[in-house]
Formats: C-alpha cells, sequence, structure tokens
C-alpha cells in the first residue's frame, strides 16, 4: 500500500491540464473544445484542494474549488447555448469552418 | 469577522450594491413591463448615474472591505482607493454613453422587445468590471473576470442579425473560455506556492526566501494569460478583430473602452500590490521583488502588441476591424506606462486612459452613425463623405487625429505623458519605437481622411444628417477631445491625486 501524497494530486491534476490543453488545441468541435476546458479547470480543482489538504491552509482552496464548480456550470450552460446559436446559422459546429469574418 | 466590522465592509462597495440593484430592478421591470419597454433604458441611466455618485463619495475614503488581520498586517478581499475610483469613474461614464449610443444604434433598436435582457447583461459587465478594479484576492480576481466574459460572450452576439454576430460570440467564448481557464491553474499553483489567495499575503512571502523560481514563473505567465487576453495584448489578441468586427458596434465600443480599462486596473494593481516592495518617496520608481523580471516580459510584450496592431491595421478596408487593430497598438503604448514601474507612469496611463475614452468612443459613434444610414462599414463608401455629410465627416477626423496623436487633441496630451515617463525612466529605445509606431499608425488614420475627402463620391452616396439627439451625443465626446487638449491640467491634477493604491 502506497502512501497517497500531495505528489500524486498534482500529478493527477497536471495530466488532467495537459489532455485538456490538448484537447483545445487538436479537437475541431467546438463541444469538444468545451470539454478540454472544463478538463483544464477541474485540473485546477484538484490543485486547490490538494494544496489546502496537505498544506495545512485552511479551507480557502476547498471554497474556491465550490466556486469554480458552480463557475463552470454557468460557462458551460453560455457556452452551450452560444454554440446552439452557431448550429442554427451554420449548420455546423466545427471551429475552424466558422471563419467568414476577415475576408 | 464581527457584526460591525461586516457594516463597515458593506460602506465600502456602495457602488457594487447599487449596481446589483440596478441589475435586479431592470429584471423585474422587464418582467412587469413586457409590452412596453421603453422605460427600462431610463433606469439604467439612472442607476449608472447613482453609482457614479457613489464612487464620487469613495474619493473622500480608502480602506479594506471584508478586512482580514493578522499580527502585522491589515489586509482584506477588497481594496478601496483612489486609483480604483480613478478607473470606477472612466467605467461608468463609459457606460453612461454607451446607454445613449444603445439608444442611437439601428441594429439595438431592431430588438427592442428584448432590451430587459440587454440591459441586465450590460449591467453584469459593470459589476464584473468595478469588482475587478478593486480586487485583492485572487479568487475575487477570477469570479469578477469570468462574470465580466460570461455577460460578454452573450453580448457579443446579442442581435443575431447577422452570422457575423453569432461567430463573433462563438470566438470571444472560446478564446476567453481556454484563457481564464489557464488563468484559474495558474492561480492555483501560486496558491499551493505561497499558501494563500491574498494578494497581500503573497507579497509578504514573496519577499521572503525558499520560493521556487519556475514554478512562480509558471504560474505568473499562465495568469498574464487572463490578464492579457483582457486587455488584448499580443500574443493574445487574436480575439479583437474578428469579435470587434462581429459584435455590434455599440457593444464593440464599450469591450474598447471599459472592459480594457478594467483590464488595465487589474494588471496594475496586481503588480503594483503582489510585487513591490518598495516605492522610492522622492523619485517615485518601483522596486520590484527579484525573482520574477516583469519588466523585460512587459517591454517585449508592449513593444510586440503595438507593432502588429499598427501593422495589421495598415491593410483593412473594414473601418471596425482597423479601430480593432488600432485598439490592440494603444494597448501597448498604454503598457508602456506601465513597464516604467513608478508613480510617474501610474499617472501617464490614467491620463491617456480618460483621454482614449473620449476618442475612441467617438470614433465608434461616428462609424455606428453612418453604418445606421448606409448599412456598410467598409472605407470605400467613406468616399465623399465630407461633402455629402460634413458634421460627422469632420468630427470623425478630429476624433481620428486625437487617437494618432497629433496636438491640439488630447491624444497628444496621453501620448506626450507616456513619452516623458519612458524618457525619465532611461527608456530612450522603447520610446523611438513608440514614436516610430505613431508614425506608422498615421498612415492607416489619415487613409480615411483622405478617402472621406479627396476620393470622388459615388453618385448614390448617402447624405447623413444627424438629428438633435445625435447631434448632442457626438458634442459631447467632441468637446472633450478638444477642451482637453489644450486645458488638460484639471485632468494631470486628478491622475495626480489617484495614484495611491492601497499597501506598501
Amino acid at each position: 500500500m502506497i502512501n497517497v501524497g500531495l505528489n500524486h494530486f498534482l500529478i493527477v491534476s497536471g495530466i488532467l491540464f495537459s489532455l485538456g490543453l490538448y484537447a483545445v488545441v487538436t479537437r475541431k468541435n467546438a463541444v469538444m473544445v468545451l470539454m478540454g476546458i472544463e478538463l483544464i479547470l477541474n485540473a485546477a480543482n484538484i490543485n486547490f484542494i490538494a494544496f489546502s489538504k496537505f498544506g495545512n491552509l485552511g479551507l480557502t482552496g476547498q471554497v474556491t474549488a465550490l466556486f469554480v464548480i458552480v463557475l463552470a456550470a454557468a460557462e458551460a450552460a453560455i457556452a452551450l447555448a452560444i454554440v446552439l446559436n452557431i448550429y442554427k446559422t451554420f449548420n455546423n459546429v466545427n471551429v475552424d469552418e466558422i471563419d467568414h469574418l476577415k475576408d | 469577522m464581527d457584526l460591525t466590522n461586516l457594516y463597515t465592509s458593506l460602506s465600502y462597495i456602495l457602488p457594487e450594491i447599487a449596481v446589483s440593484a440596478a441589475l435586479i430592478l431592470i429584471v423585474a421591470l422587464d418582467l412587469i413591463f413586457n409590452k412596453d419597454k421603453r422605460i427600462i433604458p431610463y433606469v439604467a441611466l439612472f442607476g449608472i448615474l447613482l453609482t457614479i455618485y457613489f464612487v464620487i463619495d469613495q474619493f473622500r475614503i480608502s480602506g479594506f472591505a471584508f478586512p482580514a488581520s493578522d499580527a502585522n498586517n491589515f489586509y482584506g478581499m477588497i481594496a478601496v482607493d483612489h486609483f480604483g475610483a480613478f478607473f470606477k469613474i472612466i467605467i461608468l461614464i463609459s457606460s453612461f454613453f454607451i446607454v445613449f449610443f444603445s439608444l442611437a444604434s439601428e441594429e439595438i433598436q431592431k430588438i427592442q422587445e428584448k432590451s430587459g435582457e440587454y440591459y441586465a447583461l450590460m449591467f453584469g459587465m459593470i459589476l464584473g468590471m468595478l469588482v475587478m478594479i478593486s480586487a485583492s484576492d485572487l479568487v475575487l480576481i477570477y469570479l469578477s473576470l469570468e462574470l465580466l466574459s460570461l455577460s460578454s460572450y452573450v453580448l457579443a452576439g446579442f442581435t443575431k442579425l447577422r452570422d457575423r454576430n453569432s461567430e463573433a460570440s462563438l470566438k470571444y467564448l472560446i478564446y476567453g473560455a481556454v484563457s481564464s481557464g489557464l488563468m484559474l491553474y495558474g492561480i492555483s499553483i501560486l496558491y499551493g506556492l505561497t499558501g494563500s489567495t491574498n494578494l497581500y499575503v503573497i507579497n509578504s512571502v514573496l519577499q521572503g526566501p525558499n520560493i521556487n523560481v519556475f514554478t512562480l514563473a509558471f504560474s505568473l505567465v499562465l495568469i498574464f494569460v487572463g490578464i492579457g487576453y483582457k486587455i488584448s495584448a499580443a500574443p493574445f489578441h487574436f480575439w479583437t478583430p474578428d469579435v470587434y468586427e462581429g459584435a455590434p458596434i455599440a457593444i464593440t465600443a464599450f469591450l474598447s473602452v471599459a472592459s480594457k480599462a478594467a483590464g488595465f486596473a487589474l494588471l496594475i494593481r496586481f503588480i503594483r500590490t503582489t510585487f513591490v516592495t518598495l516605492v522610492d518617496d522622492t523619485s517615485g520608481y518601483w522596486h520590484l521583488v527579484n525573482s520574477f523580471d516583469w519588466k523585460t516580459i512587459l517591454v517585449i510584450i508592449s513593444i510586440l502588441t503595438m507593432t502588429l496592431g499598427n501593422f495589421s491595421a495598415l491593410w483593412q478596408n473594414n473601418i471596425k476591424r482597423m479601430l480593432a487593430f488600432s485598439s490592440i497598438a494603444h494597448a501597448g503604448y498604454m503598457l508602456l506606462g506601465l513597464v516604467v514601474f513608478s508613480n510617474q507612469g501610474l499617472i501617464a496611463i490614467l491620463v491617456y486612459f480618460f483621454f482614449y475614452m473620449f476618442m475612441n468612443l467617438g470614433a465608434f459613434l461616428v462609424v455606428m452613425l453612418i453604418a445606421n444610414k448606409s448599412g456598410s462599414e467598409n472605407v470605400e463608401d467613406y468616399n465623399g463623405l465630407g461633402y455629402t455629410s460634413p458634421f460627422l465627416a469632420a468630427s470623425l477626423t478630429i476624433f481620428l487625429v486625437a487617437l494618432t496623436g497629433l496636438p491640439p487633441t488630447a491624444g497628444f496630451i496621453g501620448k506626450l505623458y507616456i513619452f516623458i515617463a519612458l524618457v525619465d525612466a532611461q527608456m530612450i529605445a522603447v520610446a523611438v519605437i513608440a514614436l516610430l509606431n505613431t508614425v506608422v499608425s498615421l498612415y492607416y488614420y489619415v487613409r480615411i481622411i483622405k478617402h472621406m475627402y479627396l476620393s470622388k463620391a459615388e453618385a448614390n452616396q448617402i447624405t447623413i444628417v444627424p438629428d438633435k439627439f445625435t447631434f448632442a451625443l457626438v458634442l459631447a465626446l467632441l468637446i472633450p477631445v478638444l477642451v482637453f487638449g489644450l486645458y488638460f491640467t484639471p485632468i494631470i491634477d486628478l491622475a495626480k491625486n489617484c495614484i495611491t493604491i492601497l499597501g506598501l
């Protein structure tokens, strides 16, 4: 039985962060990009909670994580509404195809 | 925290309370008067005026709302000081103008049945910006930044009249959500590194030994991504031209002035409270902690920002898009005021922002009035406008000259103070680069003036005669630009009084 410590949590959060960033950069579908962003937010949440538990920093980190969860929900609601609006206008949600400004 | 403490704190955040109350009132009125929404803009104006009253009141006080104190220090979540009050005034004056812009804008008037939601979202933005300006806790900074962003994503695509509105809102959302996500990750690392989310505590930790420099640099770069996106500094500026072009013009003007002002206030307060160890009393220079080299990074970013902005603006045919690049370039100039790291540079930024507000809002207003009639923002459609619509063309000329920074307009004074601050700090090379950039910017501003006065008008060139209301609105922005170009001492004095940031 290994002892789970701060480093384990930080490694998990680092992996989540990298996966999220990878999804943002490579995915074409707007919904997938949004899922990547959720991964980044949750990686930060893990950091907050791990630091607050193992660093004996009081409850600030855990409360912050709660705030972030609420904010992520609000952001997802608005983001999906905007993506829905995009789908109605352009009939697809591929980020790289929606590039009509500039011309 | 006991109850009396809480009451004192509430008296420090009266402007924020007034904005929240106005927001709730607008939502309620939207439900009550669901047939006739004409009253809502006036409620919004009243709410903004009331908030301005409370902010002016804040020039008398300074202190921390929601304080926490340990043995040696006294700090809090919200710092109420003169610096914050100055930026709050800028935000509120521009919001005041934006309400009038919305009343004059055809785009916004077409969706009058949704004006309740429109103004509610606008007040969401204002609330986010006000909190962002005085926030001195990383959690509060992140929350207010998101409140501002979430409201502005929706407003950027609000009218849905054209495809480009939805595209603008999607691009704003994707870039914004990614950069704020990165910023949150940076905040979480900084929290782990220093053990606190409060800027004042972080400051005292950073002054001590045993800071891992690489981790600190990593977290600060991530945090700067979030702030840099708000002030559209290169290389985080890619959203700016698309969003500015696609969004309704009233919202574009709001984003380019108010949202940028809030971003700058946040950046300045973040650096000033977190990294400054000592402010020299006589010379006013700030001494920063050694563990992170802000100066080099900010010099590079500001030069990159203004050069990219100015050179990309050269070949834009859409005026909104050109103004977007020009606003990127202006962010670069204003960053130069910060890299000096002195009280003098801070005064220069405040003065510049005050004037930038009038000239940029003015330019967008004239472009909007022309687009109302002609439905186009292309530079070719401005041919001969100087003869068919002399008043609008003349005022646009003055605003563009002011944006270039030529005398006798207010823009000149703003640039002058930035350059003086740079030269006084022995940063001659940077000042020369900024000066050359100004010369480049002259080309694309004058190009519009050339189209208005020297190009031959097409036979069907429209004639725009502003009515009394829009005439007064243009004058309200034009007169400050001209008057402050000659009589600028009151603004300089005001700025000198507003450099106090709570802290060291």
